[in-house]
């Protein structure tokens, strides 16, 4: 297990909620976790939705405190500069979305590149119009690339349709997936599938990593 | 039937747009609209259409008049602040009867208020928002879904009638993602005799002004504007009823606000008290027709809204004060919860 786990890719892509699992995911797996918000673009729908939670499994959250209030100031504490000088901390990073998400991590990505322990996963859900097709993903990761510094070293296929998505919607994904995957080099390390997914999945798509929170604070989007 | 994606509502809305045929679109970012920009930014490039971020709202909705002046189908979008300093230019618009969608992704206010969800831009909506006698379509989805449609109608009803018309959501609508069917048929090209493309030296000029230097000109200009205001009226309300054949209270709610009262009415239901819906799709031209049908069967009447009451005049009005009125609401950026307007309706049943 590297030290600190990085999700970047495209707005919309489900970077937040596969941070939140695997935070915890790995504090239930014994790890010291602390969960790192670098988001500074998103307006709603953020980690800090699931503060309580990470804070009731010992993950330690570090976040703007800007997010969820009513205004957007893209502004990060000082706190975030731990993960740089806390080697026995391990760490998941959820990074904002797209090249603009990402500049953000530009000021950490030199330590981070430098001590060499890390995984930078690009989420990449099949569903998102934009980044569909390899050259749209190609596109967005490059951007990203570009705006942080950091290399991807790994995909995790997060291919869903929200309430509506199936198996076949994820094993539709999971072939894009790999041609993603290819193009760029990188294995896909895990596949994320809402939990109740998983057993019509587990003989057809390797490394499944179930889902089991949904976070979304949203009153009544649910009809 | 294409398949499904899953999208953000602002995505949903410049997607929608774009297979509309609309080639241009200007505009300045602010939360929490920002992504329908961004997502023009990418879109627009690849296809030979033009995406430009301007210096400011003021500047963006000037483009659009130019553009829709030139009989092209063109948009810009906003979030409430940026909405007001378009104002001036929808009412020159209106005044010059050109069609152009407008996209209100609404946050709290006044001045700069929140980046948080707010439907307290109705009265600027539905009464036009800029100076002079006018009013814009104004469209208000519940879904992304409907954010993608109401994109294509807006676009339609604008070019039908030359009316502006304004997609008025909010910042869950904004920012929510759902699974949308973009199998969309783009709304059919109406021929613009009357928009600027250059004579040719084939034909008079054509003027497109809201200016008359004589005011029995003037007037007819309005006269004739509000005709279309009636026929708009007539021909294209849209609403859903939802559990209305034998409701004895009627919930009033558009946008985020009518979802959650779906479920407040399902569990009233659920308790046996008889309530139902009416959800205006058009803010503008309001569904007034079912609301007065629904006042001789139901004993009260609920608006829920995330504003101080706005539209529970308008509630009012359509009923002529024949029942009365209560308003369930949160403002700040906060959403009324099911638990909140469920309790409202069981003090509403024992009235």
């Amino acid at each position: 297990m590297k030290r600190v786990i990085l999700f970047a890719g495209h707005y919309g892509s489900g970077k937040t909620n596969i941070a939140v699992n695997y935070a915890l995911h790995m504090a239930k797996a014994g790890l010291p976790t602390a969960f790192l918000d670098i988001d500074i673009v998103n307006p709603y729908y953020r980690a800090k939705d699931s503060e309580e939670l990470l804070a009731q499994n010992g993950i330690e959250f570090i976040s703007s405190e800007y997010a969820n209030s009513n205004v957007d100031v893209p502004a990060l504490p000082d706190e975030i500069y731990a993960v740089l000088d806390r080697p026995e901390q391990y760490y998941v990073l959820d990074v904002g979305g797209d090249d603009r998400g990402a500049l953000a991590l530009g000021r950490l990505s030199p330590g981070i590149a430098e001590e060499n322990n890390f995984e930078m996963l690009f989420v990449y859900n099949a569903s998102r119009p934009l980044t569909s097709d390899t050259e749209g993903a190609l596109e967005v990761a490059d951007e990203i690339l570009a705006a942080c510094h950091l290399p991807f070293t790994g995909i995790v296929n997060n291919t869903n349709i929200g309430k509506e998505t199936t198996a076949e919607t994820v094993i539709a994904g999971y072939e894009k997936a790999k041609a993603v995957a290819d193009a760029m080099g990188l294995p896909i390390v895990m596949n994320t599938v809402r939990a109740d997914l998983v057993p019509a999945l587990e003989e057809k798509i390797p490394d499944l990593f179930p889902l089991t929170l949904q976070n979304k604070r949203l009153y009544g989007a649910q009809s | 039937m294409s398949e499904k994606v899953l999208m953000k509502g602002n995505e949903a809305i410049a997607e929608a747009a774009i297979l509309c045929g609309c080639r241009h679109y200007y505009g300045y970012p602010i939360t929490p609209q920002t992504e329908v920009a961004a997502y023009m930014a990418k879109r627009m490039p690849k296809i030979g259409g033009v995406f430009l971020q301007a210096e400011s709202e003021i500047a963006a909705i000037n483009m659009v008049i130019g553009t829709a002046a030139a009989g092209c189908r063109v948009m810009t979008s906003s979030s409430s602040p940026g909405i007001s300093l378009k104002s001036e230019g929808l009412s020159y618009m209106a005044g010059c009867d050109l069609p152009a969608l407008v996209v209100n992704v609404q946050r709290g206010g006044p001045g700069l208020g929140g980046i948080q969800p707010s439907q307290s831009d109705y009265f600027q909506a539905t009464r036009g928002g800029g100076h002079g006698d006018y009013h814009m379509i104004v469209l208000a989805p519940a879904s992304v879904q409907e954010m993608a449609d109401m994109t294509v109608k807006g676009f339609e009803l604008a070019d039908k009638y030359r009316i502006p018309c304004m997609l008025l959501a909010d910042g869950t609508m904004g920012q929510m993602m759902e699974p949308v069917s973009l199998d969309i048929t783009a709304p059919e090209k109406i021929e613009k005799p009357w928009a600027v493309t250059g004579t040719g030296c084939k034909r008079a000029h054509n003027v497109v002004n809201s200016l008359s230097l004589n005011p029995e000109e003037l007037e007819n200009w309005n006269m004739e504007r509000f005709e279309r205001y009636k026929k708009l009226a007539e021909e294209e309300t849209l609403y859903e009823e939802y559990c209305m054949d034998d409701a004895e209270i009627c919930v009033v709610a558009f946008g985020i606000a009518a979802r959650v009262s779906k479920n407040a009415i399902d569990a009233a239901r659920a308790k046996g008290v008889k309530v139902g819906m009416v959800r205006p799709i058009t803010l503008y031209p309001f569904p007034k027709a079912p609301l007065l049908k629904a006042a001789e069967h139901c004993k009260s009447f609920i608006s829920v809204e995330l504003s101080m009451g706005q539209m529970i005049e308008d509630v009012e009005l359509a009923i002529r004060c024949k029942r009365p009125v209560t308003l369930c609401n949160r403002t700040g950026g906060l959403i009324p919860t099911p638990e909140q307007v469920l309790d409202s309706i069981l003090k509403a049943n024992e009235m």
